[in-house]
Order: C-alpha cells, then structure tokens, then sequence
C-alpha cells in the first residue's frame, strides 16, 4: 500500500510519514548496538562487534573511530554510511579549528552531523543516512557529552543511552540503573557500559569493544582481557545479587 | 630580512627563528614565535610575506592533523615534506600564490631525522644545515665548519649561538632574539632562546 510514497525520500505518504526516513531508522535498529555513558569526568562509548569471519584478517573493524582529538563517535547501521559521515566530520573538526583556533564543542559538530542527515532527507536523488551516532567527548571548558542523532536529522544529549539492535532493553536497562554516584569515576561508567552490552550481546563477551576518553587524555581502546576481567566483575555480582534474593525467599 | 636556521644530526633536528615581526620599517612585535609545532614529532618553520606565513602554515598543519585523524597514524616527516612542496607548488601556479620560506623538521622513529628545505618557489631538498633569509648568508660558512655527521644537541645549539652572535654582529637589520626547538625521539621540545642578552652573558 505505500509502494508508492517511498520512491523518492522527500515524498509524505497521506498519513504524514517519510518512508525511506522511516526505512533508515529500521536500517539502524538491525545494526549492532552501540551504548554510551557519560561519567563525571569521562565518556565511556561500547559496541558489539560483528563477528568476524573465519578466515578474515581482523584488522579491527572499527566501529568506534575519533572525529578529534576530543570527540569520539560510535555508530549503529550501515558502516559504509558510516564511513562517509566520519570523513565529512573529520574535516569539519579540523576546519573549524582552522577557521576559528578553536576545537568544535560537542554540540556544534552534533548539530554538523544532524544537519547533514537532515539535507539527505530533503533532497532529491539522495538516500538519508543509514546509521545513528553517538557522540561523546569533551567541550573546552573541561565538560563531558554525550549526543545522538537520528537518519532524520534530530539529535538529543543523553547521559546515557544505546541505539542499533535493541536499543530499547539497553535504555530500559540504564534508566532503571543509572546511577550519578556510580559513574563518578572511570571504573563505575565503564562497568555500566558493559553491563548495558551484555544485556543484549549476541555473541558473549569476544566481541566487545569498549573506548573511553576522559578529558584532555587520548581515546583509550580497552584490551580484550581488561573487558573479560570487567565481565567477571559483572557475573560475580550478578551471582550475588541472586543468592540474596534467594535468601529473601 | 627575517632568519630561520635549520641543523640535522644523527637522531635529532633542531630549528632556530628570530622572532621579529617587521612591517616596513618598523618593528611591530618582538615575540613572534615562527617555529610551530604540527604533531607529536614534526616542526615546521615558516617566514616570508607576513600572513601568508600564519595561513600557509596553519592549512598545512590542520590537513596533517587530519590525515592522522583519518587514518590513526601521522603522516611521515618526509611525506609531510612532499605534501608542504606540492601545496605550495600549486598555490605558486594559482591567481593568489603563497610566498613563504619554511623548514619541515621531523622524527620518524623508523627513517630517522628529516629536514627539508623549502622557498617560495617550492623548491624541496632535504638537507643536513640550511638558513632562510639575510641571517642564512652568514650562517652557511659557520655550519661548513662546524657541521660534521656526529654532531650532538649541544653543539648543534652552539653552533646556532655562534650564527646568531655573527648574524647580531654584521646583518645591518636588528635580530635581538631566536627562538629555538628541537624534535627526536622523544618528540618536539622548546630550548632556551638565544639573544644578545644571553650571548653576551
């Protein structure tokens, strides 16, 4: 029935709807999840790998990559996307500081982001954008972010939140457990980040990959053996949390 | 009118600029720094007509940063060299050409030590010793004799304490004071500068 209203991006359907805008958020809610907590004074950015073919060279598939020196962005959807959006963000980064001597806000290169999302949907003999990023790093001033937009161009700041394959158990998960005093530090952020992924991660703990930044520092990457160590963390409290509630009964 | 000197060693490169902004014929500023820093292990010098200088450098180096950004390593001081040459080989062909005269110095950890002279023409050469400016003229017979492929961090510096003490004493034009930077292994670092007042000390 709507066959007709999704052959070009900027036609309405009757019922008020963008389909290839509505076609790209599904693209993005099949892509790998990806979650992001903002700490006191760090981001924390995580994302489920795919899982790399037997033979296949992993030369880390990045689906965590830096805009700038203070700005990192992860993403859910389609990567080849994903890697056209990256580059024009990476420019735009190192423009503004040429233009201005200044390092982009987190808000302004959202808002470079959301802009470009929103043109591809308004455009002719264009597709919107297939993906969803999250954003994080640091302003100037010394304050963290954390951002996300939408294929259709809309972005919000979260202080935390998920996108991609389900992203909704994710959000669910951190608003029931997002707690100020427990992100205060590195330790605590990145033990929620991986809680949230493992929520929902279909192949276990081997395929995560976990980032963080903190201020005036560069992007660490975690090594697979510090996850694991946090994933032991993790499944020990879990543990424990049961027994208690056993007890209860 | 203004100086750049430039010394390679075995496992260093060390840069010097006097750090007088003229406009005609009178001194504007007296703490211009011209050797700025790119990256983690790379320098790049600059004189020449004033503005170009600042614009020509600072293109330079963000497009560097990017090339970092976008490929998580940084660009090679060699190749930053052939990137700097060729940029300004095609502004020179343009309506608005750039006249500047710089030095890019690096360390590349496997290649070693790089210095590449570059002119306004975009003339490249990498290079052992080289000067820009009035100041090089009196450098150049001062490097030939004290230059030699061994030559430490310590006497790199005074050599250029011996070309800046020449430079003060016959260049008609007043250069009261250099900066100076060195890159190596350890990446890029600011020494002591050199004027009349810490020569004479």
């Amino acid at each position: 029935m709507s066959s007709r209203y999704d052959r070009a991006v900027t036609i309405f359907s009757p019922d008020g709807h963008l389909l290839q805008v509505e076609y790209a958020q599904e693209a993005v809610r099949k892509g790998s999840t990806a979650v992001g907590v903002r700490g006191a004074n760090c981001v924390v950015l995580g994302v489920e790998k795919k899982s790399v073919a037997q033979l296949q060279e992993d030369r880390k598939v990045r689906k965590i990559c830096m805009l700038d020196n203070h700005v990192v962005m992860a993403f859910a959807g389609l990567t080849a996307d994903a890697r056209i959006m990256i580059n024009r963000a990476q420019v735009e980064c190192q423009s503004h500081r040429l233009n201005v001597e200044d390092p982009v806000t987190l808000e302004y290169i959202t808002r470079f982001i959301a802009q470009l999302k929103q043109k591809y949907t308004q455009s002719n003999g264009r597709r919107p954008f297939g993906i969803s990023c999250l954003i994080g790093g640091f302003d100037a001033d010394g304050s963290a972010h954390l951002f996300q937009t939408e294929p259709s161009g809309i972005f919000y700041e979260y202080k935390a939140n998920a996108t991609g394959r389900s992203a909704k158990v994710v959000r669910e998960f951190f608003e029931k457990s997002y707690r100020e005093e427990e992100v205060a530090n590195e330790h605590g952020a990145v033990k929620l980040a991986i809680r949230a992924l493992l929520e929902v991660a279909q192949s276990g703990q081997n395929n995560l990959e976990v980032a963080i930044m903190e201020n005036g520092k560069p992007l660490k990457m975690l090594d697979t053996d510090v996850i694991t160590d946090y994933v032991k963390i993790i499944e020990k409290e879990k543990e424990e949390e049961l027994e208690k509630k056993k007890q209860k009964k | 009118m203004e100086t750049l000197l430039g010394i390679k060693g075995p496992d260093f490169v060390m840069l010097a600029a006097d750090t007088t902004h003229a406009r005609s014929i009178i001194v504007m500023k007296e703490d211009q720094n011209k050797i700025h820093k790119v990256s983690d292990s790379l320098l790049i010098s600059t004189v020449g007509e004033s503005g170009d200088t600042e614009q020509f450098t600072e293109f330079i180096s963000k497009n560097i940063a990017l090339y970092k950004m976008r490929n998580g390593y940084d660009l090679s001081p060699r190749e930053s060299a052939h990137f700097t040459r060729k940029n300004l080989a095609e502004y020179l062909r343009s309506r608005t050409p750039y006249q500047v005269f710089m030095f890019v110095a690096g360390y590349d950890p496997n290649a070693g030590p790089e210095l590449t002279f570059i002119d306004y023409l975009a003339n490249a050469l990498p290079v052992n010793y080289a000067g820009h400016g009035y100041g090089a003229i009196f450098a150049s017979s001062i490097y030939d004799r004290y230059w030699h492929p061994n030559i430490t961090q310590a006497e790199a510096y005074d050599v250029f304490k011996k070309c800046i003490a020449e430079i003060q004493k016959r260049l008609v034009v007043n250069l009261k004071n250099f900066t100076v930077a060195v890159v190596d292994k350890d990446g890029v670092r600011d020494l002591e500068p050199i004027s009349a007042a810490s020569l004479a000390a």
